[in-house]
């Protein structure tokens, strides 16, 4: 049983790249978790996708033996945090169970958009917070400069701040002495009864279903009976253990510490992220507040390219929702793209994740759907309804209302792009809310619908600001908005896989750009092809594909009948792969094309 | 009665290669004519055992520049089909030649030889486009060529390579009224094809827009018509009765052997179909596939497809092995006739015939 003085949970949080991973590394080296040997960068991001993208995207949590100065040993219990915004309620998670944060700050570069949402957001948990300015090992460090961005826009102390690199590993012992001197020990009652906090869960193929939990009271041990408190499920442990980020088995885990057991439990779908675990024979009275259910914000529909993988997709589906129960997934089945699946994420990453995960990790081809957000719908017979599939737009007639999410956007950029950003930000239909200056860049602070923001807005602000801007933004309500349905129009047929939810304000320019992609995406048949955009039943936008002109073989003799067979035998393969609309065949590319976000 | 079959031999080899040209081709000089024409004759044994009951109603020397040749060897190959097979009465010899200076009496030779039809690869009437397709001869030398072939041959055709690129509707024009004041019996006149693998191709010349292109294949159509040379294939353009039977047997479905490196055949024995690539590898066709390249084929010609012609050969019934529904629509649109036994594209039609075909399918 570890002394809960000697125990230190931290959760670190920083702006995305700013070296949270790598200074991670360093600590767990510094402890000898890992050996040389063992470590391959950034031990902590464990899927494929978030090595590439750099960006962590579940929490991960390591135990760390610090022998600090004063001769102690202490228990570092270390959780790493995503760094993007979709991630925030994970973040919260990782918040909810401990007591202070490591916020680290890369000092060429200062205070950003993620710094501020995740200080809030630790903030908002009651923690201790300790400053770290990181990568001072680059001559255009300012620390001084960057402490006073620090003190000014977040307005926390900087006096203990520890200056390191995660590059170097300079400062890295400093920080972890810092962290046991700076940072709260957990409080808790050993002698009480068992209050564990279920913090995350998901599927290993070796263990079944892992439980990654901070216990509050109490003890937790093996062959424990324990009891699920919010459905009163009940389960023996098997195993109990913490990551050093290796996993190593114990015997057990007492009140202040964070690991995982494993208890024979069948799915991660009978685990509630939040719950409270206690035990089956002498309970606990009360739950531990829990969280909020995660809410998709962002919608699309998935098809498979070639329907004979639908019962692919949906697999592929059912495992990913195993380990991130924030997917929602419905069926769904389109006119123009067969069957599939009608799906909920928390952002447009979160989205883009799970899009190239299924490409990736389970070899599927895909379509997916322009992605929409949640409206609310108030409809003349009093009742309501949430609407954000184009699909289920009722006749407007019959709506007496419509709300939009609206998000508070916090953008940090560079002076001279701040023209640019305050167009872009009004374009979308931003409303300022705040401007002040952090050092020399202005921090903007809009009210933008959410809408706006899931349609290719953080590509186009990184690109208007050479990608100086940094971005952050939260969900704050719905208001009222003007909102239609735009129909593209194939040959006079429309097409329900292209249809869209939009603001009226840009119902015509959008059409129009997928108007003009399908223009050049839908080969040329034997007629033209007229592509139009509609708003109920008026056109706002229209193009033409002009009639074939000439597809004739100039010579074709006796040596050329067996290539013209093979080529024709290949198109018409290529043929059976296109979707048909009355008399016209649109390749499947044509929908993945005329559907991909932003500028080509 | 004696099926009828046609000889194809393949001369590989050529001076120099043209950029446009994926022909099989090497460049070589001093070519071993007499062990070629040891291993082509083999070859003929062959498919003389293979279909010994036929006449053949043609041969073709092509190439490659088979007026490389020498016309002794081209009168051996001529001599040994004699023997293998009976040869119909109006029978047709045609060799492919480019335009030369260097060989004076090269079309007598050749005509004493056997060959009774020419056909000159001239591809341009202008200098400078005669340049740009590469061509080793000057317009000087076409025109006297011309004038040789036309003297020496009842039964003679020229070969134009036009929608050159930048090439004017105007200018055309007017080597079409030019080839057609040479006399020539038979016109082969091709809208230039960037084919794969070509230096042309990998040099990234662009054909002609589709517009301006099938405005030109148009024009080249109608003037043809006008002036006594009705289009019998998408290519090819004759006056009545100086139809190739050599080449329509290709388009008709007649069986052919091909003798030569790379060369191909067709041949239906008892019922089944088979093709053929030097040396003799066979393959035998389905009768879809076979129907596919009848129709393929088939629509390429002016008079159409024979129905009953075309069940004769890949044992398919026409009509239901055609997408009926397309097949009315693609006639209601105006691109294709359907009568009891024959269905034929028309000019509009002709212009997207490979599409055509595809959606037949
Ligand atoms: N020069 C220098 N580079 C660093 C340091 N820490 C991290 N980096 C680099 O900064 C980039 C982002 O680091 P990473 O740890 O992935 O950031 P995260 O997104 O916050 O986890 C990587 O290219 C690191 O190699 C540092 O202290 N000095
Ligand atoms: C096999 S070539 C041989 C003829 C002969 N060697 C010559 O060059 O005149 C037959 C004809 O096909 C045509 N041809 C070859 N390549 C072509 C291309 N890429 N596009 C259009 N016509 C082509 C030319 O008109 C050529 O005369
Ligand atoms: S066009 Fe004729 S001469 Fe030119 S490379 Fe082809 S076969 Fe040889």
């Amino acid at each position: 049983m570890t002394d809960l003085n000697l125990i230190r949970n931290f959760a670190i949080i920083a702006h995305i790249d700013h070296g949270k991973s790598t200074l991670a590394d360093r600590m767990i080296e510094l402890c000898g978790g890992l050996s040389k040997r063992e470590m391959t960068e950034q031990v902590l991001d464990s899927m494929d996708i978030e090595k590439e993208r750099g960006i962590t995207i579940k929490a991960q949590t390591v135990r760390l033996e610090y022998k600090a100065n004063d001769g102690q040993t202490y228990q570092l219990n270390l959780m790493d945090t995503p760094g993007h915004v979709d991630f925030s309620y994970e973040v919260s998670r990782s918040l909810a169970a401990c007591e202070g944060s490591v916020l680290v700050v890369d000092a060429t570069q200062g205070v950003e958009a993620q710094t501020l949402a995740n200080v809030y957001l630790a903030l908002g948990n009651d923690h201790e917070i300790l400053p770290v300015l990181n990568k001072v090992d680059l001559p255009s460090s300012d620390t001084q400069k960057v402490k006073e961005q620090i003190e000014d826009v977040i307005g926390l102390d900087t006096s203990n701040a520890v200056e390191t690199s995660g590059k170097t590993g300079a400062g890295v012992p400093i920080l972890l002495e810092s962290i046991v001197k700076n940072l709260p020990a957990p409080r808790g009652n050993v002698d009480a009864p068992l209050k564990a906090l279920l913090i995350d869960s998901w599927y290993d193929s070796y263990l079944g279903v892992v439980i990654l939990v901070r216990i509050h009271d109490g003890v937790l041990k093996k062959k424990m009976n324990i009891t699920m408190m919010s459905n009163g499920a009940t389960y023996q442990i098997d195993r109990i253990g913490v990551f050093t980020p290796k996993m190593q088995d114990k015997e057990q885990l007492s009140a202040g510490e964070i690991g995982f057991l494993t208890a024979s439990i069948k799915s991660v779908s009978d685990c509630h992220i939040g719950d409270t675990i206690t035990e089956t024979k002498r309970p606990c009275e009360n739950m531990l507040e829990g969280f909020k259910p995660s809410v998709s914000v962002v919608f699309c529909s998935i098809f498979p390219v070639d329907s004979s993988q639908y019962d692919a997709l949906k697999d592929a589906l059912a495992k990913l929702k195993l380990n991130d129960a924030s997917i929602n997934y419905t069926n769904e089945n389109s006119e123009a793209l067969g069957l599939g699946f009608r799906c909920g994420f928390l952002g447009l990453l979160h989205m883009e994740i799970i899009e190239e995960r299924l490409q990736r990790e389970f070899d599927l081809d895909i379509i997916t759907t322009a992605p929409s957000v949640a409206y609310h719908l108030k409809l003349s017979n009093g009742t309501e309804m949430i609407l954000h599939n184009p699909a289920d737009m009722p006749d407007l007639s019959t709506v007496s209302e419509i709300k939009e999410p609206m998000v508070k956007a916090t953008i940090l950029v560079p002076d001279e792009y701040l023209g640019s950003v305050l167009k872009l930000c009004t374009e979308r239909r931003g409303v300022q809310l705040d401007l002040t200056y952090v050092g020399t860049r202005a921090m903007a602070v809009y009210k933008i619908p959410l809408n706006e923001i899931v349609f290719d807005f953080y590509d186009r602000l990184k690109s208007i600001s050479s990608g100086y801007a940094s971005f952050d933004y939260e969900l704050i309500g719905d208001e009222p908005s003007d909102l239609v349905k735009v129909q593209i129009l194939i040959n006079e047929e429309p097409v329900d896989a292209l249809a869209f939810l939009c603001h009226r304000s840009e119902a015509e320019s959008r059409g129009r750009q997928i108007c003009e992609r399908l223009k050049d995406l839908i080969p040329r048949h034997l007629f033209k092809i007229p592509i139009q955009a509609a708003i109920g039943g008026r056109i706002v936008a229209r193009e033409t594909i002009s009639a074939l002109r000439k597809d004739v073989t100039a010579k074709c003799y006796g040596g050329d009948v067996t290539r013209k067979r093979k080529l024709l035998d290949k198109q018409k393969e290529g043929k059976s792969r296109m979707r048909q609309f009355g008399k016209v065949e649109v390749p499947q590319s044509a929908f993945i094309e005329a559907l991909r976000i932003g500028d080509k | 009665m004696f099926k009828p079959l046609s000889v194809y031999f393949h001369w590989p080899y050529c001076k120099s290669k043209c950029p446009y040209c994926d022909f099989f081709k090497k460049v070589q000089k001093n070519v071993d004519e007499t062990s070629l024409v040891k291993e082509y004759i083999s070859e003929l044994e062959y498919y003389q055992n293979l279909v010994p009951q036929r006449k053949v109603q043609s041969i073709f020397f092509g190439g490659g520049t088979p007026s490389l040749m020498n016309p002794k060897t081209v009168e051996k190959l001529i001599e040994t089909v004699f023997c293998l097979w009976k040869p119909q009465e109006n029978l047709e010899i045609t060799l492919e030649a480019n335009p030369n200076s260097d060989r004076p009496h090269l079309f007598s030779d050749l005509k004493n030889a056997g060959v009774n039809r020419l056909s000159l690869g001239v591809q341009a009437l202008n200098e400078s486009d005669l340049k740009f397709l590469g061509r080793t001869h000057t317009l000087k030398e076409a025109y006297k060529s011309i004038d040789e072939v036309l003297k020496v041959f009842d039964n003679h055709s020229i070969d134009l390579i036009y929608s050159r690129p930048h090439q004017k509707l105007e200018d055309w024009e007017k080597e079409l009224q030019q080839a057609v004041s040479f006399g020539f019996k038979h016109l082969s006149l091709y809208q230039l094809t960037i084919e794969e693998g070509t230096v042309f191709f990998n040099k990234g010349v662009q054909a002609l827009e589709d517009e301006k292109a099938s405005k030109m294949y148009q024009t080249t159509v109608d003037f043809l018509r006008e002036h006594g040379y009705p289009r019998y294939e998408v290519s090819n353009f004759a006056m009545p009765v100086y139809e190739s039977i050599h080449n329509k047997c290709y388009w008709q479905g007649d069986d052919y052997i091909g003798i030569g490196e790379s060369a191909h055949g067709r041949l239906n024995i008892s019922e089944q179909n088979f093709a053929y690539v030097h040396p003799h590898i066979s393959e035998k066709l389905s009768s879809h596939e076979r129907a596919e390249e009848l129709l393929i084929m088939g629509l390429r010609l002016q008079k159409g497809i024979n129905k009953t012609h075309f069940k004769e050969i890949c044992g398919l019934d026409f009509d239901t092995f055609i997408d009926q529904e397309k097949l009315h629509t693609l006639v209601a649109e105006g691109f294709l006739i359907d009568k009891p036994n024959v269905l034929r594209a028309t000019d509009q039609g002709f212009l997207v015939l490979d599409k055509l075909v595809l959606e037949l399918f």
